[in-house]
């Protein structure tokens, strides 16, 4: 019954935030430039004056403050996101088509950036005094200090242009009609640069964090005694040491969750990947502000829920922690 | 060991320091040896790179000199990587010094508020925020400031909450001195190595998120950026590679030096720990 009090605990803080985010949202548009009705049009500036007088009829722009207030928050609390005038459909409906290709992509990389992470990080911590042990931490720095979007696009150079072996575009062959295990393996085919190069970035976090963590972890005491024992090495690195430095980095998966979905906006607009990334690209290009806030608002809420899953997975993995500590 | 000889001790971080030279003395020398805006159509477009004299890196799709892009926009990228990262410090260090300083409901509600901004994905709000503010150097400089002061607060606080309770501090108090001035005073001072440290680090953070909004369009219209130039050339990466590739590595190039030189600040200031990992 603990978990099911942290839970709600959980839900409950998460609730707030959201709440404060949309309190945020709501004065941001206050905050921009020019007439909000004519930002909520996504018609900053060209607009007819009896359109506009409609709209902020139809928004209650002409009520007080609070009373807009008002109206905004308690729309959303009905998932009422506003409407996209770009693309002449509720925001909210355009948020959740889109949603499932985000999480395909954002899953695979965290969970390819937390494998390659973890076995190159261990890698170098066994092997820290040597010189293969330096040249993966020297390929980690390289890999943390590109910029994603560079990747992206100099590995569909390569990758589809040159060696033409990868689809560089899109989730599917267009007009390929494929169905079942096919289509699984071509949306597959076209996971493969998008989640790869997203994963990179997150690898080289991840194996920073390894090393360091076991690097403690084998100063403890518990490692002098399997040694004493007379234990191999590999086995005391995979059973002593690695198992114990692996709950921070559980910890730190965690707050990766917001640079992950920071990063899906920039794979997803190379590679034309049609989740909430590319949507907020499209958003960006069309001035489409109430589709923009609203991307904000679920990526949000994306985190949040991740928080909250690592949270619980790190509670299962070390059963010392108590709940309120 | 001077505080030189110990940063020179490691080898990276020299060479670091070498790199981010060069770059400043790139981004001085440009308005020299391109005196021409940047923005400038000079030749034809789509010339490759070392095809024609003065135009070592090509033209790109306006027939605009790339070599003179990539040393305008080394000028923008320090700027903002620098200014975002103080006005940080401007916000950060204050709130987790008061925090750290008084605890009790200060300190929880500070730390409430860092929470939140520190939950909010960094990206996304920067992009909303310069989208609204309508791009320009100082809503991209707001916006990266904004999304990166919290580890900043975090680690100030965590800085005076173990030295509020030291002997120095006692006997300030115990003399007289307002909370306000041993707050500046007496503890700021000690905690500035890990914050000279962090900034580094927050430096290359802030001209890698500055590169990723100029590169999806979000850019100040008015001055020539890396990220500009990688997103400008996106839709011709498969006729024109080099126009994506050479800010690229001016942009790697940066981080990689930024993140070497923070390494090494931090075995110089604290040379126990260095001796330590090492």
């Amino acid at each position: 019954m603990l978990y099911v009090r942290l839970i709600l605990m959980r839900l409950l803080k998460a609730v707030v935030v959201l709440f404060m985010i949309i309190i945020f949202n709501f004065f941001l548009i206050q905050m921009a430039p020019g007439d909000p009705a004519a930002i909520l049009a996504g018609e900053a500036g060209a607009t007819d004056e009896a359109f506009l007088r409609q709209l902020r009829e139809r928004f209650g722009l002409d009520q007080p403050l609070y009373v807009q207030l008002w109206r905004y928050v308690s729309g959303i609390a009905m998932l009422d996101f506003g409407y996209s005038y770009r693309q002449g459909v509720p925001v909210f409906d355009l948020i959740m088509a889109r949603m499932p290709a985000t999480l395909l992509l954002t899953g695979t990389a965290f969970v390819l950036s937390l494998a390659m992470g973890i076995f190159a990080g261990s890698l170098a911590a066994a092997r820290a005094k040597k010189p293969s042990g330096s040249l993966i931490m020297a390929l980690a720095l390289l890999f943390y200090a590109t910029p994603l979007f560079w990747v992206a696009l100099m590995s569909v150079v390569l990758f589809s242009v040159y060696l033409d072996l990868l689809p560089a575009y899109g989730m599917y062959t267009v007009g390929a009609g494929h169905t079942g295990l096919a289509l699984v393996l071509d949306v597959a085919k076209h996971l493969i640069l998008p989640a790869t190069t997203l994963a990179l970035f997150f690898m080289a976090i991840y194996t920073r964090m390894t090393r360091a963590s076991m690097l403690e972890a084998s100063q403890q005491d518990y490692v002098k005694t399997a040694r004493a024992k007379g234990l191999k090495n590999s086995v005391i690195q995979r059973r002593h040491i690695l198992r114990n430095a692996l709950l921070p980095i559980i910890t730190l998966a965690g707050l990766q969750a917001g640079q992950m979905v920071g990063g899906a906006i920039l794979t997803e607009t190379v590679f034309a990947w049609p989740g909430i990334g590319r949507l907020m690209y499209e958003a960006l290009q069309q001035r489409d502000y109430n589709l923009l806030l609203g991307i904000f608002f679920f990526s949000a809420a994306l985190v949040i829920v991740f928080n909250i899953i690592t949270d619980l997975v790190y509670r299962l993995a070390d059963p010392r922690i108590k709940e309120g500590s | 060991m001077s505080f030189f000889a110990r940063f020179a001790q490691n080898r990276g971080a020299l060479i670091g320091l070498i790199i981010l030279l060069a770059i400043i003395v790139m981004a001085i020398l440009a308005p020299l040896v391109f005196p021409e805006s940047p923005w400038r159509m000079v030749q034809r477009p789509f010339l490759p790179p070392m095809e024609v004299d003065g135009f070592p890196l090509g033209t790109d799709t306006m027939g605009r000199n790339v070599a003179a892009g990539l040393m305008h926009g080394a000028w923008v990228s320090l700027l903002i990587g620098l200014v975002s990262t103080l006005v940080a410090l401007l916000i950060g260090v204050p709130l987790g010094a008061v925090a750290g300083y008084y605890g009790g409901l200060i300190d929880d509600a500070l730390m409430r508020f860092t929470e939140f901004f520190q939950t909010i994905p960094n990206f996304a709000l920067a992009i909303v925020l310069v989208a609204i503010m309508q791009p320009s150097v100082t809503s991209i400089v707001l916006a990266i400031a904004l999304v990166s002061w919290p580890p900043v607060a975090r680690l100030v606080r965590a800085e005076f909450m173990s030295l509020r309770n030291r002997e120095y501090v006692e006997a300030a108090r115990l003399v007289g001195q307002t909370n306000r001035t041993i707050i500046i005073r007496q503890i700021l001072p000690n905690t500035l190595s890990p914050i000279i440290v962090l900034a580094s680090l927050m430096v290359a953070t802030a001209i890698l998120l500055e590169s990723a909004l100029s590169f999806l369009g979000l850019g100040d219209p008015n001055v020539m950026s890396w990220g500009y130039m990688i997103g400008a050339a996106r839709t011709v990466i498969r006729q024109a590679w080099w126009l994506s590739f050479f800010p690229g590595v001016a942009i790697l190039l940066t981080v990689l030096a930024l993140n070497l030189v923070g390494e090494g600040l931090d075995d110089a200031l604290n040379p126990k720990l260095a001796r330590e990992r090492s």
